[in-house]
């Protein structure tokens, strides 16, 4: 096996160093190393979006990531978008609007539709049906996604939400659930 | 036209447009697909698959792999001490139909790329892949056949040596005289109708965690069949079959292909078994595309023959169906499931479809999202568009002029089928309610001197499902070796919560939720307090899985009934408190109460209580304890029907279609749950919407399979698809108390013909009449130049 | 799938990166952003067995303005492109990279050493004639977009040279326009035409620049349409009559969404539509 290299990064705001395959995918370092289970694979050629989590603040696709090019950055997954008991934005407006049904898309699509926000607060339709095509859904057709995803990005702009980002709150409930898994 | 109303009725939760119960944990990350878990001690494995379409197995060299300390044991067709190969469950009465040996692995002989040819099982999720890629098999090739016609010309080559042909089997359902229909026809037309293979396309892709405990055997897998998997892992693996429990966990979408009895699933139980490790696998995107069972590929030659009027004599339908190179569970009787409905909404007084099954080097074919009525449904309303234009008459008068009037259900075709209820005028004209077809067309044509080619399409269906009564489909009737009924179980615990146990096993569809809004109408108690639970083969009885948009008119009815036999029994025991007749007791609020006194009443829990510290509440002649089973085998399907309209622009000059509006009407009974009905018909359309412009499995001729990945095998994403205006009528069926009848393959059967109508109306003035899916862009733009020289 | 192993430095200066290149020999590879190199290495097209990642090299990311012309660091992402409106056609080629998540990975230097003539990015380095900086042991070279891409996949950057730099004209004066046909959206282009028109003060054609995607083994320029134009009239009639000169020259492979007659016939309405946006741009 090639040397492993030593990685640091935070991930849902609790720091981890661990020691990597220099091929292992960010996506297996969250899922197998770390426990965070909410990350999906759907393919592999960064077609479907499944893994979509957030690095240094930007959407991006974590099986086609190194767990070493993250060295030094700090991720955000979906088991860190809630600020404990409350949902993010997204996740309530995903619930209301019947935005999943087999729910395998799901924390992907919610990522790509945070940074789909954190980018264009106020999108019309069509800007988010093109902001989300790095992410596929076989179950919903995608019109209760979009709906959703405006819905959200309406109740933040009304103020009914506060922001679209994930809270310290949420970033400490992340920090329990990477302490629930295997750990690093 | 916005979502569908909500419509309250019964006791409040039926008919609500209620949020899910199962989304918190799906929308935190915090549901359990197999992939997430993982068990002390476990292996991994991976396979080695033909790169080959058909060729001999010359050698296989397992040494390299074997020789690595991360692998554990590798396996080839040979090592597998099997007591039978893999299920194909139809044996229809007096009709043969030659079905190959199909092994986990293969055995001399590989039949189409991606076949397995050896298992791998090592220390972790990557080196099991790097010790694939070792494991050193010399083949032989021989020569592929890939075309279901070219397969069954003489001197064709053969898929199977040993059976001496590529014909699988035929097979045909007709009724009415068709020679005396075509006689009394003014017009007959014949048109080949291609409905090409497409893949089922799940995002998560199939994954099994197999472990054996001294001889207790607890699979995981993510199916949509648990119950079967049970059965035919307890045939294959000679294991008595109460020592296995098959657990669905959360399945990451079905759409069919997880309706299979798998290999993957066998050798992991198996090598679980053998060496006494949990044995884990992840397929990897692909794989799925080259060996999840495929969809469709059926190439019809449809004739039709009609009045001046319009009014349909006699409809012919022979289809060439290639299956693949093996019979996997249902293989077969696809195209048959569209047989049963190829009289469509009309009364066609004369039907017949003849079908041929065909081997080829390719994945096999089995059910996916619609199943043979997708099929059935493109080869009718595209005919019917073609027979309107041959006549010059208005599509949708056509249709008018065949419809089965409402009045007639129940209806029996000349197939002698009974439509349970329908009213497929009511629909259509719902539907124009919400679309002026009048000013469509001033808008088309003012369009058209722009350069924009918009054209409107419709389709009308009825379809078949609530698979199924056992006396008709079992193996007294179509020859299915199964029953098709399900059962439920209903547990209030003391405190008047409830778990109620369903055979279904849903992946998505939101059953959790519309089963508990029945049962808490019945007993009186909020959905959030009624816990259902699914998929695991240790809990709950006897069941028979999700697929074939049964789980609520066969599922939810036998949840229905044994929710009765609760509240019957907590009716007793309130009548018996309350010093009332049980026929005086009703839910209402909440509480069993007297009628007309509603201040006099027990709440659930009060009951339960009752029935578990038993006292005086308790009627003497009553057994402790409030749970109840039923088990519902249903007198007959039930039959959905709709009415849909798309509207597409062509970009004429590239041949791109878009679909920028679509609008649907659909009739599946009373709504338990608005919310889900709408999504199923989202996602529905979307799916034929995604098999009529972008979807396409292709193998080239040699039998290579060309579309390997999702950058080839082209799902629609958001971007390709509009929002949908939909609408409802409720029709109740009599086949089921609820009166309801499944939504989860309606939209992908009525949607693809009106795509492609909508495509032909908006090219007709550039002499385009017909086209095959799939719409590409090319074949879209060359059908027009064809059309233009 | 996932990558056959492999070693795995990230150096901190362009010197050390060198230095990593030539101590792992023809089979090192760098890695930028990874999305052309990794989904290589994932299907097990792609098995370097050292990648020297640039992430760590300060100074490669970034858009200057500097004489006229644009100065973008290798590690650019698309995703940084697409927000710089005074970048003009560059930003909004960009924007129609693949989806968000790999504009947000993806880097202007990973895609043109990469050399997919399937790709965006190439088409228009080598239609708005830019030039690439490369740092090799031997010292730093410029090379010309025409001389870089040199056949499908390959590009004139050596193995053990670095591309540092990208230097684009400022489009001042220039309309531009790229028109890209996909299927889906977020796929790669069947075919996608650049076009960059200078109009004179009289509103004739004053200069052309059209850059063809996915029609070659590399990108190309379709100097036939280019040549009908300069110096002409940027009327509708004469568009349409340069446009139908777009696939004059080319050879473009089949693939399974499209013949080659279906790509050159793309690539000619596609030039007309490019060309009448950047002639009203």
């Amino acid at each position: 096996m090639s040397a492993t290299v030593p990685v640091r990064l935070e991930v849902n705001g609790r720091a981890h160093q661990v020691d990597v395959e220099p091929r292992l995918l960010l996506v297996h370092l969250l899922r197998d190393r770390l426990g965070l289970t909410g990350t999906h694979v759907g393919c592999d050629t960064s077609n479907c979006g499944a893994c979509t989590v957030h690095l240094d603040g930007d959407a991006v696709k974590s099986c086609t990531v190194l767990a070493a090019q993250a060295d030094g950055c700090s991720v955000t997954t979906i088991e860190g978008m809630a600020d404990g008991a409350t949902l993010h934005p997204l996740q309530e407006a995903f619930w209301k609007d019947h935005g999943l049904q087999c729910g395998y898309c799901t924390p992907g699509m919610i990522m790509a539709a945070a940074d789909l926000l954190a980018r264009n607060p106020d999108p019309t339709e069509e800007e988010v049906r093109h902001g989300l095509e790095g992410n596929l859904c076989r179950c919903t057709g995608y019109h209760n996604i979009v709906r959703a995803v405006l819905d959200a990005a309406e109740g933040v702009r009304t103020g009914r939400i506060e922001t679209p980002a994930p809270t310290a709150a949420g970033r400490e409930a992340g920090e329990e659930l990477a302490e629930e898994g295997l750990g690093a | 036209m916005s979502a569908t109303e909500e419509r309250v009725s019964g006791n409040g939760h039926v008919g609500r447009r209620m949020r899910r119960k199962e989304d918190p944990r799906l929308i935190t990350g915090r549901a359990t697909y197999v992939d997430d878990m993982n068990l002390l001690g476990q292996l991994w494995c991976a396979f080695v698959r033909s790169p080959e379409a058909h060729a001999k197995i010359v050698s296989i060299d397992k040494s390299g792999a074997e020789a690595r300390d991360d692998v554990f044991a590798v396996y080839t067709g040979d090592d597998l001490d099997l007591a039978s190969g893999l299920p194909m469950a139809w044996v229809p009465p007096g009709v043969e139909v030659q079905t190959p040996e199909h092994w986990p692995l293969a055995r001399g002989e590989v039949k189409h790329v991606g076949d397995p040819v050896a298992m791998v099982v090592g220390e972790d999720r990557y080196a099991v892949i790097d010790a694939a890629e070792e494991v050193l098999v010399e083949y032989d090739p021989l020569p592929a056949v890939t075309d279901p016609h070219a397969a069954l010309e003489d001197g064709a080559p053969l898929v199977h040596e040993s059976l001496g042909t590529n014909k699988i089997h035929e097979w045909s359902l007709g009724g009415g005289d068709l020679d005396a229909g075509f006689a009394e026809a003014d017009v007959t037309i014949e048109r080949t109708v291609v409905n090409h293979r497409t893949h089922g396309g799940a995002i998560e892709p199939r994954a099994v965690l197999a472990e054996d405990r001294a001889g207790d055997l607890t699979v995981w897998s993510s199916t949509q069949v648990p119950h079967f998997l049970r059965l035919f892992l307890a045939l294959i693996l000679n294991v008595s079959e109460e020592r296995i429990r098959v657990v669905a966990p959360e399945v990451g979408g079905g759409f069919g292909s997880k309706l299979q009895i798998y290999g993957e699933e066998v050798l992991c139980a198996w090598a679980a078994r053998k060496l006494a490790r949990p044995v884990k696998w992840v397929e990897t995107r692909s794989e799925s595309m080259m060996a999840q069972h495929h969809g469709r590929d059926q190439v019809a030659t449809v004739r039709i023959g009609a009045k001046r009027d319009g009014t349909v004599t006699a409809f012919h339908t022979k289809i060439v169906a290639d299956m693949g190179a093996y019979l996997m569970l249902l293989t077969p009787v696809i195209p048959s499931l569209g047989a049963f409905v190829m009289n469509g909404c009309y009364k066609f007084p004369a039907v017949q479809t003849d079908i041929v099954g065909v081997f080829t080097n390719k994945m096999a074919t089995d059910a996916i999202r619609g199943a043979g009525r997708p099929e059935a449904t493109h080869m009718i309303e595209t005919c019917m568009d073609q027979l309107a234009a041959e006549l010059g008459l208005d599509p949708l008068e056509v249709r008018r002029r065949n419809f089965i009037p409402a009045g007639e259900f129940p209806y029996t075709t000349a197939l002698g089928i009974v439509y349970d209820s329908g009213n497929y005028q009511g629909t259509l004209d719902k539907l124009l309610e919400h679309l002026d077809v009048d000013a469509f067309r001033r808008e088309q044509e003012e369009l058209r001197a722009k350069g924009i080619h918009r054209g409107i399409g419709f389709s009308t269906y009825t379809e078949i499902c609530g698979l199924a009564p056992s006396r008709v489909v079992g193996p007294a009737g179509v020859g299915l070796q199964t029953g098709l009924w399900e059962s439920a179980m209903v547990r209030v615990h003391i405190t008047g919560a409830v778990t109620v146990y369903t055979g279904t096993s849903p992946h998505g569809q939101g059953l959790e939720t519309s089963f508990a809004q029945i049962v808490a109408d019945r007993l009186g108690v909020d959905p959030e307090q009624v816990e259902v639970l699914h998929g695991d083969t240790s809990t709950g009885p006897q069941g028979l899985g999700t697929y074939g948009s049964r789980s609520l008119s066969v599922g939810g009815e036998a949840i229905a009934r044994a929710t009765e036999k609760v509240a019957a029994k907590a009716r007793a025991i309130v009548a018996h408190s309350l010093e009332a007749a049980p026929e005086d007791i009703e839910v209402q609020d909440g509480k069993f109460i007297v009628k007309g006194s509603p201040d006099k009443g027990m709440t659930l829990a009060e009951v339960a209580g009752a029935a578990y510290i038993p006292g005086d509440q308790l009627p003497p002649d009553l057994e402790p304890g409030l749970e109840e089973t039923a088990f519902y085998d249903p007198e007959n399907f039930v039959f959905p029907f709709g009415a849909h309209a798309a509207i597409v622009d062509v970009d004429v000059e590239t041949g791109k279609v878009k679909v920028v509006r679509y609008l649907a009407v659909d009739d599946c009974g009373p709504a338990i749950n608005p919310m889900l009905i709408d999504g199923q018909l989202h996602g529905g359309i979307v799916h034929a919407i995604g098999q009529v412009l972008y979807e396409q499995v292709v193998y080239d001729d040699t039998g290579q399979l060309v579309t390997g990945t999702f950058v080839d095998y082209a799902l629609p994403t958001a971007a390709e698809v509009p929002s949908f205006e939909l609408d409802r009528t409720e029709t109740p069926s009599p086949t089921n108390s609820l009166g309801v009848k499944g939504i989860g393959e309606a939209g992908t059967i009525g949607a693809s013909a009106a795509v492609v109508n909508a495509t032909v109306d908006a090219l007709r003035p550039l002499g385009v009449t017909e086209l095959q899916m799939p719409l590409s862009p090319m074949r879209v733009w060359q059908q027009i130049q064809e059309a233009q020289a | 799938m996932i990558p056959p192993e492999f070693d795995y430095v990230a150096p901190e200066s362009v010197d050390d990166v060198l230095a990593a290149l030539r101590d792992g020999g023809e089979d090192a590879k760098l890695l930028a952003g990874g999305h052309s190199l990794l989904p290589l290495m994932k299907l097990r097209l792609a098995a370097p067995t050292l990648l020297v990642s640039l992430g760590k090299v300060p100074g490669l990311r970034g858009i200057e303005r500097e004489n006229g012309s644009w100065r973008i660091g290798a590690l650019t992402r698309h995703a940084d492109l697409q927000v710089r409106d005074e970048l003009g056609v560059i930003a909004t080629t960009a924007a129609t990279i693949a989806d968000q998540q790999v504009r947000n990975r993806g880097t202007i230097g990973g895609s043109l050493v990469h050399g997919d003539s399937a790709s965006d990015l190439p088409t228009v380095l080598l239609a708005l004639e830019g030039t690439v900086t490369l740092r090799g042991a031997g010292g730093t070279r410029e090379v010309a977009a025409a001389d870089l891409f040199q056949d499908y996949l390959t590009t004139a950057v050596q193995p053990d040279e670095v591309l540092t730099e990208i230097r684009l004209p400022s489009q001042d004066g220039w309309g531009g326009a790229y028109e890209k046909f996909t299927r889906r959206a977020e796929d790669w282009a069947m075919v996608g035409v650049l076009a960059a028109v200078k109009k004179g003060a009289d509103g004739s054609c004053e200069d052309v620049r059209i850059g063809l995607t996915n029609m070659g083994s590399t990108p190309l320029r379709a100097t036939a349409a280019e040549e009908a134009l300069r110096g002409g009239g940027l009327d509708v009639d004469a568009i349409a009559r340069a446009a139908e000169q777009a696939a004059e020259g080319t050879d473009p492979p089949a693939d399974l969404n499209a013949t080659s007659d279906y790509k050159r016939h793309l690539a000619r309405v596609l030039c007309r539509r490019a060309l009448e946006k950047a002639a009203a741009a």
